[in-house]
């Protein structure tokens, strides 16, 4: 069973050689069965995972790597990676999906397509990886071809753009690289789960503090976490459709999945004296990106900010450190995968047809003009601002739940101040989001775009789209299936708490 | 004293190549000289070949007969893992050499025997087993690449390099034996193994050990060109002939580190407490100030200079916590992974660059544009050079040296040290990055006037070679640390 772990890794690796040997024409196709079949992989996954244990890990392949510094080739899924990699699974084979319809300039399919397939080894191997310098190397791994991705595919600012990117998302990982080696000389083992049994023991209080700084400080780039944000609305801007659903569906939560699975558990003195300012941030990130929403007049740029705001609720809830406020963040990273995927797409769907993302140019008007495409829209931007019965609601109210009754010991004044914060936040939020659907899909037709013929929803978009509406408002509906998976792992992490 | 040739049978395998290819020089017709490139290369191959079994067992000669067992020449295992690093090196440079040596008039016989007799000294420096060994080896290192530097006749810059380089390696060797003779005046013996035993010294007679441990340690820094002893090395780099150049960022580099190991990690183990917290602040002061050069530089060889004087730092950043075992780890293997990794690493780049220099006749990184879609080999080559010389994925070579320096840095408790590596390697990713996708981009009109060019066989054959090396440590990095269990762990 545990060869399914592995094929994980394997399948799109394969896509990715068969694709660069292949034909040219023939390689998206590739590309999409290795992306099918890794979906069907995880699908299986999800088939023979045992709930009863979802606490610890399963499926589990443990190879000696560098014996000689006891370093291991160690993989499993538990119940808090599992969502994880399924959404990584659908949303690459989704961008493939969409890569078949349209390629963004200046073409070169195959590379593309190859990059994408190396870019699901690196998340994959991320959120699989039971060690820490698998951690490492796998998280590693997703920086070049995004930073390619967004290099070549990109708009008019895409060198400065893929640059800040790299150089930004470098130095969070490094800094990162010296806090986990440093948890794991104390650990005494690169094993992610001996670093998380051990626990923080034999280390000072300093060192505690240094050590949860430095891990999640890093990762925290990565999230992004207001101030460390300002390398994500350029990148978003000038990524391609592709870059955009992956760097904002997927990349960004390797970042809070790292601060859950790792920076939490092996220092959590250090996590308990740095949480208040954690939900600081988070907070200023939240209100701070619902500002920047405002005042944006590009959709792309829009959506970018709103990311910052989504990842400060989820960073909101891991700073409480209560099983409640934990919960809520996994389940706003893979809400916010899910709805901010979609309105990536969506956004390029609008980008392929009017040339540009400008709400001036665009609108108003669009919901006459392209209505189901305007429908998406307005469906992806009230699931976005959190609206009930749809997954973002959840995630908002969970956090601020968490919030309500932080662990104890941690200022409880402080979190209920960020509750009234982010809670002011997510009101301007709803704001921003439907005063973007009013300048851009209400109203009469532009005069600009009325001779225009533009095309309608395509069967291949609908393919990709639906997916991720069903997901929403399932997750919306029935929360309960991603929290039961992710509670017992959570309890764990948080030492039993 | 007992001696076993066999021992030291490498070493004077190719101290005699040496001497047969000066007589073949000699006895050759003009037009059939060159060959006796070929008859370094053979002699290099045998040499590797001979080196193999030292990984296990080590090789020992002229051992004393008096007193706790100890040789003059002692190769540890981790040892045989650098002088199998140089051997490949000196190798790789004689590959690159062919076309030079032919198109710069160099005379074959003498560039032969010159860089024969370096490998020579390399090898003995690395194997050290007493001080004035290691001072013989460092001379002898040094001085025959002193002539190769100025081989390159008529050239003005050449001959400014090889002074420079001259007037360093002179420096260098003299602050050695300067400081192993106050070291002996404190200790009253040269063998290493006794000068690891941490007996008391009079306490009048401290700071004549403190001294001389400092000056020891600073004759390697000019030899490794750790900041503030490096700057020799961009012009001697810009003005040697190119292999040349290849050769002092690799082979004799590497010799020097080879050095500092065997006489920090074997010898002055107790007297760390004078050179440890040194050796801190110059690796912290070599990355920073050869990576924020480097990213000036618009020409190729001076930024790999520079940027062979930031690795520098990585190397000798895992000194900071001095020799002994701390939490299982040997802080002094790291640098044994990390010089294998450089190794390949910079060979694979110079070895591009040499290439490229044929074609264009200058060194501009501006000319590398592109450089994929002419030459499709030498691109790939360098692309991937620079990527693992940046420390990411795929070339993972440069990736697991750079977690090795972080851990021994870590493990030992310098967080100061790690962050600012942590800085360094962000600033040194920008220009490697930078210069690798300009090696990518595709020209935006196809000029005619540079077609696809086939490169010469022995500068394809040293481009393969190196990033094969390269390569396979990616993908089996497992063998960088392999070092690690080759490392005999210093006496308590």
């Amino acid at each position: 069973m545990s060869a399914l772990t592995g094929l994980l890794l394997l399948l799109p690796a394969a896509g990715a050689v068969v694709g660069c040997l292949a034909p040219r024409t023939a390689a998206v196709r590739v590309g999409l069965l290795a992306a099918l079949l890794t979906v069907l992989d995880a699908a299986v996954m999800l088939a023979v995972f045992g709930y009863g244990a979802s606490g610890v890990p399963q499926l589990e392949l443990d190879w000696p790597w560098v014996p000689s510094i006891g370093l291991r080739f160690h993989l499993g899924v538990d119940g808090i990676s599992l969502p994880l990699v399924v959404l990584t699974t659908v949303l690459v084979a989704l961008c493939i999906v969409a890569l078949r319809r349209y390629v963004p300039d200046p073409g070169h399919e195959r590379a593309l397509v190859v990059l994408v397939l190396v870019l699901e080894i690196g998340m994959l191997g991320t959120f699989l990886a039971l060690d820490v310098i698998v951690f490492f190397v796998s998280f590693e791994t997703v920086l070049l071809p995004m930073y390619a991705v967004v290099a070549i595919w990109g708009g008019p600012g895409r060198r400065a753009a893929a640059n800040k990117f790299l150089l930004y998302t470098q130095l969070g990982s490094v800094v990162m690289l010296v806090g986990l080696l440093a948890a794991a000389s104390y650990a005494g083992s690169f094993s992610i789960q001996q670093i998380v049994d051990h626990s923080g023991h034999g280390m000072s209080h300093t060192v505690q503090v240094l050590v949860f700084l430095a891990i999640a400080g890093g990762l925290a780039v990565k999230v992004p976490m207001w101030p460390l944000h300002s390398w994500l609305p350029d990148a978003h801007t000038e990524a391609p459709t592709v870059g955009s659903v992956l760097l904002a569906g997927v990349l960004l939560k390797m970042g809070t999945y790292g601060i859950v699975r790792i920076a939490l558990p092996a220092a959590p003195e250090g996590a308990h004296a740095l949480a208040p300012f954690l939900g600081a941030y988070a907070v200023v990130g939240i209100v701070y990106a619902a500002l920047a929403c405002l005042a944006q007049r590009d959709l792309k740029r829009l959506i970018a900010f709103s990311s910052v705001g989504h990842m400060g609720f989820v960073l909101l809830g891991i700073a409480t450190l209560t099983p409640v406020g934990v919960n809520a963040a996994l389940f706003g990273n893979i809400a916010h995968g899910v709805i901010t995927g979609l309105l990536f797409f969506l956004a390029g769907a609008v980008k392929e047809r009017y040339g540009t993302t400008d709400f001036a140019v665009l609108g108003p008007g669009m919901r006459a003009k392209i209505p189901h495409l305007a429908g998406f829209l307005a469906v992806a931007s009230i699931a976005s601002l959190g609206l009930p019965g749809f997954a973002g609601f959840w995630a908002e109210l969970l956090a601020l739940l968490g919030a309500w009754r932080p662990a104890d010991g941690l200022p409880r004044t402080a979190y209920l101040v960020y509750l009234a914060v982010a809670g002011v936040g997510s009101v301007l939020t709803a704001a921003y989001f439907l005063a973007m659907l009013h300048r851009v899909a209400h109203g009469e037709v532009a005069a600009r775009w009325r001779a225009v013929a533009l095309p309608g929803v395509s069967a291949v978009e609908l393919a990709t789209w639906l997916p991720l509406v069903a997901a929403m408002v399932l997750a919306g509906v029935w929360p309960r299936t991603l929290l039961g998976l992710t509670e017992a792992a959570v309890q764990r992490l948080l030492g039993g708490g | 004293m007992t001696v076993q040739l066999s021992g030291v049978a490498v070493p004077l395998l190719l101290a005699g190549t040496a001497v047969v290819v000066l007589l073949l020089d000699a006895f050759l017709p003009a037009r059939a000289k060159p060959a006796v490139l070929w008859v370094g290369v053979v002699a290099l191959g045998a040499a590797f070949a001979g080196t193999l079994p030292a990984l296990r067992s080590g090789a020992q000669a002229f051992c004393r007969t008096t007193g706790p067992p100890a040789c003059a020449y002692d190769l540890a295992p981790y040892g045989a893992m650098l002088h199998l690093v140089m051997i490949a090196g000196a190798a790789v440079v004689l590959l690159l050499s062919v076309r030079a040596v032919g198109e710069q008039h160099l005379p074959p016989g003498e560039y032969v025997f010159l860089l024969l007799c370096s490998v020579t000294g390399a090898l003995v420096l690395a194997a050290a087993g007493e001080l004035a060994t290691l001072v013989v080896g460092l001379e002898t290192v040094s001085l025959p690449v002193f002539g190769l530097v100025a081989l390159r006749r008529g050239g003005g810059l050449g001959s400014e390099a090889a002074l420079k380089f001259f007037l360093v390696s002179v420096a260098s060797t003299a602050l050695l034996l300067f400081g192993a003779s106050w070291v002996y005046a404190a200790r009253g013996s040269l063998w290493l193994v006794d000068l690891a035993k941490d007996v008391g010294v009079r306490p009048e007679l401290q700071p004549v050990l403190v001294v001389g441990v400092v000056l020891a340690v600073v004759g390697f820094g000019f030899k490794v060109a750790a900041v503030p002893f490096h700057a020799w090395v961009p012009d001697t780099y810009a003005g040697a002939p190119l292999p040349v150049t290849a050769y002092l960022a690799v082979v004799s580099k590497v010799a020097g580190f080879a050095g500092l190991l065997v006489l920090v990690g074997r010898g002055l183990v107790p007297y760390a407490h004078s050179w440890a917290p040194a050796l801190g602040v110059i690796a912290a002061l070599t990355m920073t100030v050869g990576n924020v050069v480097a990213l000036r530089q618009r020409d190729a060889v001076r930024l790999l200079a520079w940027s062979s004087i930031g690795q520098a730092g990585y190397v000798i950043a895992p000194f900071v916590r001095g020799g002994r075992p701390i939490a299982g780890v040997d802080p002094l293997a790291a640098p044994v992974s990390y010089l294998v990794a450089y190794a390949a690493m910079t060979m694979t780049a110079f070895a591009v660059v040499v290439a490229m220099t044929r074609e264009h006749g200058s060194t501009s990184i501006a000319d590398y544009h592109g450089l994929l879609w002419r030459q499709p080999l030498a691109g790939a080559a360098l692309v991937f050079a620079l990527v693992a010389l940046a420390g990411l994925p795929p070339g993972l070579v440069g990736l697991f040296a750079k977690v090795a320096a972080f851990r021994a840095v870590v493990y030992g408790g310098a967080g100061w040290l790690a962050t600012v590596m942590a800085v360094n390697v962000v600033v040194a990713l920008y220009y490697y990055v930078s210069w690798a996708v300009l090696v990518v981009q595709r020209p935006e009109v196809e000029p005619a006037r540079r077609p696809v060019t086939t490169l010469p066989p022995p500068v394809g054959a040293a481009i393969l070679v190196s990033v094969a090396a390269a390569v396979l440590l990616s993908a089996l990095p497992q063998l960088l640390f392999a070092a690690r269990d080759l490392f005999p762990v210093a006496a308590p």
